[in-house]
C-alpha cells in the first residue's frame, strides 16, 4: 500500500540583521566594495516584523492564505499587506528574530553561541510564553554573558556577531582553531539551519498530532554540510534536529541534492514507509543564512524593501495509509537521469510526461502541478523572471506539442493547473515542499484529486558536473485501504459471521 | 561571412533560462570554437 | 554576472583577444540579458565583480536572437532551445541586446 502524506508545516524566521552580516551578496560586497552605496543604503530597506507577518506571499507559506487567495492579488505583493495577520498560521509560524537566537543558542551543543545577558533576560519571557517551546529547550537557554566579552570575541577572537536591530547582541565563536569546516561562519550557518529545522518539527508534531515517540527515522534536506575537516559533509543534522524536537525514537540521515533535494527525500521517505521499514518518516529541512538579500542589490536599485529577510523552513510526516490521507503514488515517478540533457523542454519531458504516459495518463489528468515554488515578488525584479510562472508555461507547451492541448489552450492551462509561488528563495525550500500542505488540504477538501510535486536541482553549482537534476511525485486522493487481493473484506467477513450466527440460532428453534 | 567565423564562443547560460550545457550542443557543429560555458542561478 | 565568470571572462579576453571572442548569452529575461551583456562591454554595472569599469566591447547576443540562431543547426536548436521559445520574452531580450550592443560593442 502507498504511504500517505500526514501533515506538512511550515515556519519562517525573520532575520533582517544575519541579512547584513551573514548573506552571501552582502559578505561578498564588504570584501570586494566596502565603501559602497548599497551597503550603505542596504539597512533603510530592511522590512520591521510586522510586515514581514503580513505579507501576503509569506501568509501563504504558513498557511494563513490559500493559494488561490493569493492568486487572485494583483501583483507586486509587496504593497498589499494583508490586514489582521498574525505570525501564527495553520501550517506554522513566523518567528521574530529575537526569539529565534535564543532558540539558536538552545540548539548549540558545544558552547559556541554567547549572548548578552540583558538581551537573554528581555527576550526569554517572550520564548517562554511560546506553546512550542518546552522545559528541554528552555533549560539550554544560558543566563547570557557581559557585554565586554562579546565585543571581545567579535573583535579579536574570529567570532561571528549576532545581532539585533542593529545591534551587537551576541556572538558564535570558531569551533576550532584551525579547521576552517568549522569555522564561526560555517557554524553559524548550520545552527542556523538546525535551529530552523528543529521549529518545524516541532510544528509537524503538533500539526499531525502524532506521539513525537512515534516518529521512527527523520530525513534532513537542506542545503548545508556539517562535518570537520577529516569529513567535511559528514552530517548528521537529521538526528541533531530529532534530537532537540525531542523525538527519543528516531534516527535518521541527511539526504542532498540542491533545490531538488527535498524531492529525493520525500520519495525516499514514501519508499522506506510503503516497503515497511518504518511506520513514520518525517522529513524535515531549515533555511539558508547564505542566500538571505540573494538580490538585495537588485532590489534597493528599484527601490524596493529586501524581501529575502527570512530563513525559510518546513517538514512533511509520511505515515502508513490510513485511508484518509492523500498517498503518494510511487507508480509516477519522474527522474531527470544521467542521459536527459540540459535542454529544458527534456528536463521538463522528462519529470513530468515519461512518468505520466508510462501509467497511461495524460498532463491534464494532474490537477495541479508545483514545480519552483519561488515568489514573483523576489526574482522577476533581479531578472530571473516568473520562475513557476515558467515552469507552467513549459509543462502546458509540452501538453500542446504531445498534442492533447490545443495552442490556445494554453493560457487556461497555466490558470488552471498552476499556480502563482510564494517561497522564499531560500534555495531547497522553493522546490515543490511549498505545496505540500495546501496540496493536501485541497485533496481532502475534494477541490483536486490528484497534484504533482516537481523538484530540480542545479548540480552544477557544486563543480563537481554540469549535470542538471530533478524527481518528481504525485500525490493523490486516497483510493481506501484496501484488504490483500483474493480474500474478503471486513465487511464481507462480518456478514458472513452474521449469517452463520442467524442459521445457527434458527437451528436450535 | 558568417557571424561565427573563427570565433571562440563564451557562454553564459542561465538555470531559468537557457544553461549552458543547451548551448554548447547548438555550437557544437558550427566554425565557433567554445572556450568555456557556464549556467549562472539567481534562486 | 558571477564574480567568477567575469573573471574567466576577463582572461580569455585577454589570452584570445577581444576581437576573437563572442559571448552567448541564455539568460531568462531582457533586463537580466541586457545587465549581462554590459557586463562584458562597458563593465560591471554592479560595481562588484572583476569587471568593474572594465571596458571590454565584446561582441555579444542572447542565443535566441535571430543573428545567431540562424547560423546554428535548426533540429538542434529546436531540440535544445525551440519550447523555451515559447516561455521567454524573446522581443525584449532582443530589444535590450540591441540597445547594449549599439552603445557598447566594439567588435
Amino acid at each position: 500500500m502507498n504511504s500517505v502524506l500526514k501533515a506538512a508545516s511550515y515556519v519562517l524566521v525573520h532575520a533582517p540583521d544575519m541579512v547584513l552580516h551573514n548573506g552571501t551578496t552582502q559578505t561578498t560586497e564588504k570584501v570586494v566594495n566596502p565603501g559602497s552605496d548599497y551597503l550603505k543604503t542596504l539597512p533603510q530597506h530592511l522590512r520591521g516584523f510586522d510586515q514581514v507577518v503580513a505579507y501576503p506571499p509569506n501568509q501563504t507559506y504558513i498557511g494563513n492564505l490559500s493559494p488561490k487567495q493569493l492568486g487572485e492579488l494583483e501583483q507586486p505583493f509587496f504593497d498589499k499587506p494583508v490586514e489582521n495577520a498574525t505570525r501564527q498560521g495553520k501550517f506554522g509560524e513566523i518567528l521574530p528574530q529575537d526569539e529565534f537566537l535564543l532558540l539558536f543558542q538552545a540548539c548549540d551543543m558545544f558552547d559556541l553561541v554567547h549572548l548578552d545577558k540583558d538581551f537573554v533576560a528581555a527576550t526569554k519571557p517572550a520564548l517562554e510564553q511560546h506553546p512550542l517551546m518546552d522545559a528541554f529547550i528552555l533549560g539550554r537557554i544560558r543566563e547570557g554573558t557581559a557585554m565586554e566579552q562579546v565585543e571581545r570575541f567579535v573583535k579579536e577572537e574570529g567570532a561571528e556577531g549576532l545581532y539585533y536591530n542593529g545591534r551587537l547582541v551576541g556572538y558564535i565563536k570558531r569551533a576550532h582553531d584551525v579547521d576552517a569546516n568549522l569555522s564561526a561562519h560555517v557554524m553559524m550557518e548550520n545552527l542556523a539551519s538546525k535551529a530552523s529545522a528543529v521549529l518545524a518539527l516541532k510544528h509537524l508534531v503538533k500539526v499531525s498530532g502524532i506521539e513525537a515517540s512515534q516518529i521512527d527515522y527523520v530525513i534532513e534536506c537542506s542545503e548545508e554540510a556539517c562535518g570537520d575537516m577529516n569529513q567535511r559533509g559528514g552530517g548528521n543534522f537529521a538526528k541533531s534536529i530529532a534530537e532537540m524536537a525531542g523525538l527519543p525514537n528516531a534516527t535518521g540521515c541527511d539526504v542532498r541534492g540542491f533545490c531538488a533535494a527535498p524531492s529525493h527525500a520525500l520519495v525516499t521517505a514514501a519508499s522506506l514507509v510503503k516497503s515497511g521499514t518504518f511506520k513514520n518518516v518525517a522529513v524535515v529541512a531549515g533555511g539558508s543564512t547564505a542566500k538571505l538579500g540573494m538580490n538585495g542589490k537588485d532590489h534597493v536599485r528599484k527601490g524596493m524593501q529586501v524581501l529575502e529577510d527570512v530563513l525559510g523552513g518546513f517538514a512533511a510526516l509520511i505515515s502508513e495509509n490510513d485511508g484518509q490521507n492523500p498517498e503518494i503514488d510511487l507508480d509516477i515517478i519522474g527522474r531527470h537521469t544521467v542521459g536527459t540533457g540540459a535542454s529544458p523542454q527534456a528536463v521538463i519531458t522528462s519529470l513530468v510526461l515519461t512518468p505520466l504516459e508510462k501509467v497511461g495518463m495524460k498532463i491534464q489528468d494532474i490537477d495541479k502541478y508545483a514545480a519552483e515554488m519561488q515568489n514573483p515578488d523576489i526574482t522577476k525584479p533581479a531578472g530571473a523572471g516568473d520562475v513557476p510562472q515558467a515552469n507552467f508555461k513549459m509543462i502546458g507547451a509540452l501538453a500542446v506539442k504531445s498534442g492533447e492541448l490545443p495552442r490556445e489552450g494554453l493560457n487556461d492551462f497555466i490558470l488552471n493547473h498552476g499556480m502563482v509561488g510564494w517561497a522564499p528563495t531560500q534555495g531547497h525550500i522553493p522546490s515543490g515542499a511549498p505545496y505540500l500542505g495546501h496540496a493536501r488540504q485541497e485533496i481532502l477538501d475534494g477541490d483536486i484529486t490528484k497534484a504533482m510535486i516537481v523538484g530540480k536541482g542545479s548540480l552544477f553549482l557544486g563543480r563537481l558536473t554540469n549535470q542538471f537534476d530533478g524527481i518528481s511525485f504525485v500525490l493523490k486522493k486516497n483510493e481506501g485501504k484496501k484488504e490483500p487481493s483474493g480474500g474478503a473484506s471486513k465487511e464481507e467477513v462480518r456478514g458472513l459471521i452474521a449469517q452463520a450466527l442467524r442459521d445457527f440460532a434458527a437451528s436450535l428453534s | 561571412m558568417s557571424l561565427l567565423n573563427n570565433k571562440k564562443v563564451i557562454i553564459i547560460g542561465d538555470r531559468d533560462g537557457i544553461p549552458g550545457p543547451a548551448i554548447e550542443e547548438c555550437f557544437k557543429n558550427t566554425q565557433a570554437e567554445i572556450l568555456f560555458s557556464s549556467t549562472e542561478c539567481f534562486v | 554576472m558571477d564574480l567568477e565568470n567575469q573573471k574567466r571572462v576577463k582572461e580569455l579576453a585577454e589570452a584570445h583577444g577581444p576581437e576573437n571572442i563572442l559571448v552567448i548569452l541564455g539568460a531568462a529575461e531582457g533586463e537580466a540579458a541586457g545587465i549581462a551583456a554590459e557586463t562584458v562591454t562597458a563593465g560591471d554595472p554592479t560595481y562588484a565583480g572583476p569587471l568593474t569599469g572594465v571596458q571590454l566591447g565584446l561582441s555579444v547576443y542572447h542565443v535566441c536572437e535571430d543573428a545567431i540562431k540562424s547560423e546554428l543547426d535548426p533540429t538542434v536548436y529546436d531540440e535544445q532551445i525551440g519550447m523555451m521559445e515559447m516561455v521567454l520574452d524573446v522581443d525584449d531580450i532582443v530589444k535590450e541586446m540591441t540597445a547594449i550592443r549599439e552603445q557598447f560593442s566594439k567588435y
